[in-house]
């Protein structure tokens, strides 16, 4: 297949730029290994849109962070994708802390992060009730927010295939050639040609740049261990509450979720594999332990589920994007760690740019940048769930009982653009087994019902594609 | 809206035997609402016999014991609707449901029993370190795909947790081809009750592996092993002991939770032990006329307990439709020294029957005496040779001497072990 535009990656950037690109008269193509988009680092992580007073001023990070956490509330509104403004604290627990508050308040300050301020601890109580009695002040940034990164990258991918963009999954790019200003894409899903192609591969981006000879794109994998908490510990944190930072990152944070649970990590270390996504007992103690400091009544007895990511830490310290050095039509997106998540709507926008420079687009005067807002059964009123139950019976058959989950929701993820092909895929897009149970009830149902749909096997349905099988053989 | 005098929320042993009872005793506008397509509720992916010994004397397979009590419901004029589920219920016991021909239902209920059942503990709340690979699942949902789909989710097994579904699967996964390489149990007795010890470990040479937990997962896209661990007397594991057993699944069966999402929403008051609701002696929660039975009140081991704990709840839904009950005044009743729980928490004073008192022991007990105090008044001592956790117990008090006792007095139940 020949194509204007390989976006290879379909992460919360990959997703993004081909949003972004659709709004142009080009063909896109977004690749991705997994059977999803969202599988990598986007799957995994704080889901924090950070203020921006974090990165040192004149850096990308710093860039991109204060204008995407500006897009981003917009971005969401569009894409119809739960996105709140909660504001984060910067909790100090010493004096000296204090001072790498002001630090942090000045830095901000100076990378124009609007509605800063430095809170005492009568003010940081008032704010916080659970906050621990040791914390003594706080960097309060009330533009900092929250928003489901798996969430944006479905409803931006989504949004992309409506607009015209294609979405290949399964598809991993093993070598690239270039001849007669067309790259040639060698992958799992057959050969794709393209004149541009953009490296938003995640952990994975450094491979790419190396197969058109480009070695400039170095990176560290660095791990990060979560737990999630029930709903009913959702009210220990009201903003996201970071600890001063350190060399490896921002630290352990406990921060409300979209959704209403409780969230706490990440762990920071450093590994060889980069999709080792293993939680440790070692990883998961230390979360606990440093979560509990800024929030002492924190009981993991609560835990729904715990998970790790991998970002890939950059070694210069910097979002590297632009051009490539070796190809003038191959733009490199890595090095994406936090706060990419924030930044991703600036960095779409960025990119975007910079291959509109040079490729000269017609609009498509077609593009709809509004995603329908799914239906969200457990959120509606009664005189609304009547109608909706009236319009399409498969709304009134509930599946998942701790998320009040219907079959109507699970058809509409199925079958939405760049739609749901496996438990996983179904349970992100519908919080189908999500819930307390964890799919003990539900998963068994979900599996028949994407069987039917897609009309394969029970025992062909994964969890999250690859050999995630689910159930084998039939019994004796 | 609809209109009932009794509302039963689920229709499994539960919900069937106190619709049945209470319309034995002339209730006879009742609604039975069941979220699956059929009733019988987890019997119906039971196959394995065992059930009835004590209420009908004889042994049956889940779906035969569920099988005679669905044909008594459909004997009656009982309302039944499957594939509906109940989304609330309000403090004046409005119930709100919903299923894809009726749409959305909404019914005024004169009384209501929950009869919900449980849920499998999942992996999240046990905090297992490692991969989120496939082939990880709690043993009722392998039941499931095995009886229920006719289709195997693993062919090496590794098994945490002894309780008795966890014991019958590694019977049926074996008696299916699957290897189960070792049934882990944390504490140091087993969960499940001993004739499933026997009969789905023993007679199969299935290791039965005590104070012992799975530490880590290991697998990229399906399960590839795990590592198993002992644990010290503080259930922490032992570092040196790990090893590493190769298998394709993962299943877990680690305890049991009553499934009260809506009972919490209709603020009707839990136990914090039992986490099912806070009843009198005829299965009355704390909200007026909302009784509960079954495995949503208090996990129980035995199907045949269940059913006559639902009969109380019907009985007593009825007592209450006909505006016969009229309790004032209460008796509680508290567990204390290795008595974890005790069912009924209260007991109205002027109760008409003898009442059992059901309760669970905190760890194994040999040798030991079983004492019910009022007051400082010893009023019931028995001597116990073994008590475990695995399996409910319980003792009778006579009508008379509930009577015969002070309102918002506590009775005690305690043990004592022998020097």
């Amino acid at each position: 297949m020949k194509y204007d535009v390989a976006v290879i990656g379909g992460g919360v950037v990959g997703a993004l730029v081909s949003r972004e690109l659709s709004r142009y008269s080009l063909s896109v193509a977004m690749l991705d290994r997994h059977n999803d988009v969202a599988m990598g680092t986007t799957k995994a992580n704080s889901a924090i849109v950070h203020g921006g007073f974090d990165a040192v001023p004149g850096t990308v990070k710093a860039k991109m962070n204060v204008r995407g956490t500006a897009l981003m509330p917009e971005i969401c509104k569009e894409l119809n994708v739960p996105y709140r403004n909660n504001g984060s604290l910067v909790v100090a627990f010493s004096e000296a802390e204090m001072k790498h508050v002001e630090l942090l308040y000045n830095r901000g300050v100076e990378n124009g992060v609007p509605k800063l301020s430095v809170i005492g601890k009568e003010r940081l109580k008032e704010l916080e009730p659970n906050i621990s009695d040791e914390a003594v002040g706080a960097l309060l940034s009330e533009s900092a927010g929250i928003v489901c990164p798996y969430e944006l990258t479905i409803a931006a991918a989504e949004n992309a295939v409506s607009n015209g963009a294609e979405f290949i999954r399964n598809c991993e790019v093993k070598s690239i050639s270039y001849a007669d200003n067309i790259f040639t894409l060698n992958t799992t899903s057959g050969e794709i040609t393209a004149s541009f192609v953009i490296n938003a591969a995640g952990t994975h981006s450094d491979e790419v740049a190396k197969m058109i000879g480009d070695n400039s794109v170095e990176l560290v994998n660095r791990k990060g261990e979560y737990y999630l908490l029930d709903k009913s510990f959702g009210y220990l944190a009201d903003h996201t509450i970071f600890q001063c930072p350190n060399e490896m990152g921002k630290g352990v944070l406990v921060t409300p979720t979209v959704d209403g649970n409780l969230l706490i990590g990440p762990s920071a270390v450093d590994q060889d594999d980069k999709d080792n996504l293993d939680t440790t007992p070692d990883g998961l103690d230390f979360v606990v332990s440093k979560a509990k400091k800024s929030v002492p009544s924190l009981n993991v007895r609560g835990a729904i589920t715990s998970f790790a990511g991998v970002r890939s830490h950059p070694v210069n310290d910097d979002f590297i994007i632009g051009y490539s050095d070796k190809n003038d039509k191959f733009i490199n997106v890595a090095g994406i760690e936090s706060p990419g998540l924030s930044a991703a709507p600036a960095i779409a926008e960025y990119v975007c740019q910079l291959l509109c420079d040079k490729a000269n687009p017609k609009k498509n005067s077609s593009f709809n940048g509004s995603r329908p807002e799914p239906v969200r059964f457990r959120h509606m009123t009664k005189s609304e769930r009547e109608a909706l139950i009236a319009e399409n019976k498969a709304y009134g058959r509930v599946i998942c009982r701790c998320e009040t989950i219907t079959e109507g929701e699970i058809l509409d993820a199925i079958h939405a653009p760049a739609g749901a092909r496996d438990v996983d895929g179904v349970k992100r897009r519908t919080r189908a087994g999500m819930g307390r149970c964890q799919g003990g009830f539900c998963g068994s149902k979900v599996v028949e019902i994407l069987a039917r749909e897609l009309n394969v096997p029970m025992n062909e349905i994964t969890k999250f594609g690859g050999e995630s099988k689910i159930i084998f053989d039939k019994t004796k | 809206m609809l209109n009932y005098d009794l509302v039963v929320v689920g229709g499994g042993p539960a919900g069937m035997a106190a619709a049945l009872k209470a319309y034995e005793d002339g209730i006879k506008n009742i609604l039975i609402l069941e979220r699956a397509d059929t009733l019988g509720g987890i019997l119906e992916q039971c196959i394995h016999t065992g059930f009835g010994l004590h209420y009908f004397g004889e042994e049956l397979s889940g779906p035969e014991y569920a099988g005679r009590f669905i044909k008594q419901v459909y004997d009656t004029d009982i309302d039944v609707k499957v594939d509906t589920m109940v989304l609330d219920i309000s403090k004046d016991n409005v119930v709100t449901a919903c299923n894809n021909f009726d749409g959305l239902l909404t019914i005024q209920a004169k009384a209501i029993v929950l009869a919900m059942g449980c849920r499998e503990r999942p992996r999240g709340a046990l905090s297992i370190a490692g991969c989120r690979s496939s082939g990880i699942m709690t043993a009722g949902t392998a039941q499931k795909y095995v009886n229920i789909d006719g289709y195997m989710p693993g062919k090496t097994v590794v098994i945490l947790g002894s309780g008795d579904i966890g014991l019958i699967m590694a019977r049926r996964m074996t008696l299916e081809g699957a290897k189960v390489k070792a049934v882990c149990e944390l504490m140091p007795y087993s969960g499940g009750l001993t004739r499933n010890i026997v009969q789905c470990l023993e007679d199969f040479n299935i290791p039965l592996r005590l104070s012992c937990t799975v530490v880590s997962t290991h697998g990229k896209d399906r399960l590839e092993g795990v590592t198993v661990a002992d644990v010290d007397e503080n259930l922490k594991p032992i570092p040196g002991t790990e090893e590493y057993i190769e298998c394709d699944t993962l299943m877990l069966s680690v305890g049991l939770i009553p499934e009260n999402e809506l009972s919490k929403n209709a603020e009707i008051s839990l136990d914090r032990v039992t986490s099912g609701p806070v009843v009198d002696e005829y299965r009355e929660t704390m909200h007026k006329g909302v009784f509960a039975c079954g495995n949503v009140l208090q996990v129980h081991d035995l199907v045949d307990f269940v059913t006559e704990e639902s009969q109380l709840a019907g009985a007593g839904a009825a007592k209450f439709i006909k505006g016969e009950k009229n309790d004032t005044h209460y008796i509680n009743t508290k567990g204390e020294n290795g008595v974890r729980y005790i069912v009924p928490q209260r007991i109205s004073k002027s109760t008409d029957k003898d009442v059992k008192l059901y309760f669970r022991v905190g760890r194994v007990y040999k040798d030991v005496t079983l004492k019910i105090t009022c007051q400082n008044d010893v009023v019931y001592t028995k001597k116990k040779k073994k008590m475990c956790p695995g399996e409910m117990e319980y003792v009778v008090i006579k009508t008379d001497l509930i009577n015969s006792l002070p309102a918002d007095s506590t009775l005690t139940v305690s043990l004592k072990e022998e020097a």
